[in-house]
């Protein structure tokens, strides 16, 4: 019974968004220059906070794996850092960017260049947002995975670079894949941290939420047609994962 | 188990004490024998109207002692949608008759609703207006940072009128979600300047400074709800805010008399 209605409340707001939508105006709505520029947009941009996701989020779920060795204070620490971007209401992660990157941040004063209001904001403010989902995939998938391969890799003479690229990164593919997907869909659906630290203007800024929440304002159905859009998204990334997408369940 | 049965007890304990506190005193001044209002009353109100209707809901209060204003402050525009989705409203303030529209439009308002207050835009730059703005001119200029409302929201809708009447075309760098989104830009000097209303200027007090435009007053109407279910107090809440004493503490906010 809990089940039911825990699955219940998952499932029918978005039951009741499908029966709202507007299907007969679907696709004159979405063929309006806007949406295709938000939509593109969205997806591009979440992309490459993606890749960055990945560049930047596998060292570091690499350091965090190996901090079991670590005295308790600064491992916990670590980990409590690392997640703290998933508990912060997203709105103050954008406040808290504007005053560490905006034109009088504590860093972005000295930039010669401003970084608000540019898709390099966007990304930015995602990959804030999204970054923890794949440290926390991945690490789990190192836990899991059994160190031996690796050691035994290491006493037959390969580097530590070898046994990265041959050993370990093959053993945590799974959870690099379900990390990477997480951090796509959690950044296509990104909007305080964005709208705060990277303002909204048409094609450079104005993603696709944040176009949905202007929409509300004054068309509703159009608003109703872009959650659409962007759930079908999210669904068909999330079907992809299919089962992988519990991290440790993988090993 | 204990516990279990107790706590209807206190509950019902709690009821008679509450039912004692809102019996009338019998032997009532002249002004207390007026009031018979008690109960709850939920405002929506435009975010403008923050800093004006918290005090003006203290000295309602003062008036109607038993009666509880619950606010709930935000783009009037998502106002109108959530009191169109049923949401409980009592009276509701908006900062434009386009927005009001959308609710007299549902048929959901008791009667026509009533300019309460005008408001006028302004140019809100940071303290010491490092951006150097001197006028709308200079919104033109594209190595100026701008922030204005979204055209979706009653200020941007505004604004954007401004500057079609100047014949000005802005050179925006970012559309913002509600008024307060523009100052919050403009006071963490991410933006040179921002088109907010006046009354905004005032209630951010030293971190900003206004720069007078020549616009044209948006009206705020005011409307009690039918779906009220405490319309007696709905409805003195709103004479309330058109009394003299109401109209003051507007005006002190730097709204203008309709």
């Amino acid at each position: 019974m809990p089940a039911g209605l825990a699955l219940g409340l998952l499932l029918l707001p978005l039951v009741a968004l499908i029966v709202r939508a507007p299907w007969a105006a679907l696709p004159s709505l979405l063929a309006e220059p806007t949406v295709v520029q938000a939509l593109g947009l969205s997806l591009t941009t979440a992309a490459i906070s993606m890749v960055v996701c990945l560049v930047l989020g596998i060292p570091l779920a690499l350091v965090l794996a190996r901090s079991a060795l670590w005295p308790a204070i600064p491992r916990r620490l670590l980990r409590a850092l690392i997640t703290v971007p998933l508990v912060l209401p997203p709105v103050v992660g954008g406040v808290a960017l504007l005053l560490l990157l905006g034109r009088r941040g504590l860093i972005g004063q000295w930039l010669p260049f401003t970084i608000p209001f540019t898709p390099a904001a966007v990304v930015i403010a995602q990959v804030f947002v999204s970054m923890p989902f794949l440290v926390i995939a991945v690490e789990g998938a190192l836990r899991a995975s059994d160190r031996r391969f690796e050691i035994a890799a290491s006493t037959l003479g390969a580097s530590r670079f070898t046994v990265f690229r041959r050993i370990t990164l093959p053993l945590i593919a799974p959870g690099i894949a379900s990390g990477a997907l997480l951090c796509f869909t959690r950044s296509l659906g990104e909007f305080g941290a964005t709208i705060t630290f990277a303002g909204s203007f048409p094609g450079t800024t104005q993603t696709l939420p944040i176009s949905t929440y202007l929409l509300l304002q004054t068309d509703p159905n159009a608003a109703i047609a872009l959650s659409l859009v962007l759930m079908v998204v999210s669904v068909v990334v999330l079907l992809s994962l299919r089962d992988r997408w519990v991290p440790g369940v993988l090993a | 188990m204990k516990l279990k049965t107790a706590a209807p007890a206190i509950v019902l304990v709690a009821a008679l004490a509450l039912a004692g506190c809102s019996t009338p005193e019998p032997a009532p001044t002249e002004t207390a024998a007026a009031d018979t209002l008690s109960g709850t009353i939920n405002v929506f109100a435009a975010a403008s109207l923050t800093g004006s209707f918290q005090a003006l809901a203290a000295a309602f209060n003062e008036e109607h002692p038993d009666v509880t204003v619950t606010f709930n402050f935000g783009g009037s525009s998502g106002l109108a949608t959530q009191i169109v989705e049923a949401a409980p409203a009592d009276v509701f303030a908006a900062a434009s008759p386009a927005t009001m529209k959308t609710v007299t439009d549902a048929a959901l308002t008791d009667g026509d609703p009533t300019d309460f207050a005008t408001n006028v835009l302004e140019i809100a730059v940071a303290k010491g207006n490092p951006g150097g703005i001197t006028g709308l001119e200079d919104f033109a200029n594209a190595d100026k940072t701008i922030a204005l409302c979204a055209v979706e929201v009653p200020c941007g809708a505004a604004a954007a009128k401004l500057f079609d009447a100047a014949g000005i075309v802005p050179s925006v760098d970012t559309y913002e979600q509600d008024v307060k989104a523009v100052l919050t830009k403009v006071e963490l000097g991410e933006v040179d300047a921002g088109v907010v209303y006046v009354t905004d200027v005032l209630d951010a007090g030293d971190a900003i400074e206004g720069i007078e435009v020549d616009s044209a007053p948006v009206a705020y109407p005011i409307a009690t709800l039918s779906a009220s279910a405490n319309r007696e107090a709905a409805q003195a809440f709103v004479d309330f805010v058109l009394s003299s004493k109401g109209q003051s503490i507007l005006k002190a906010a730097g709204f203008g008399t309709p």
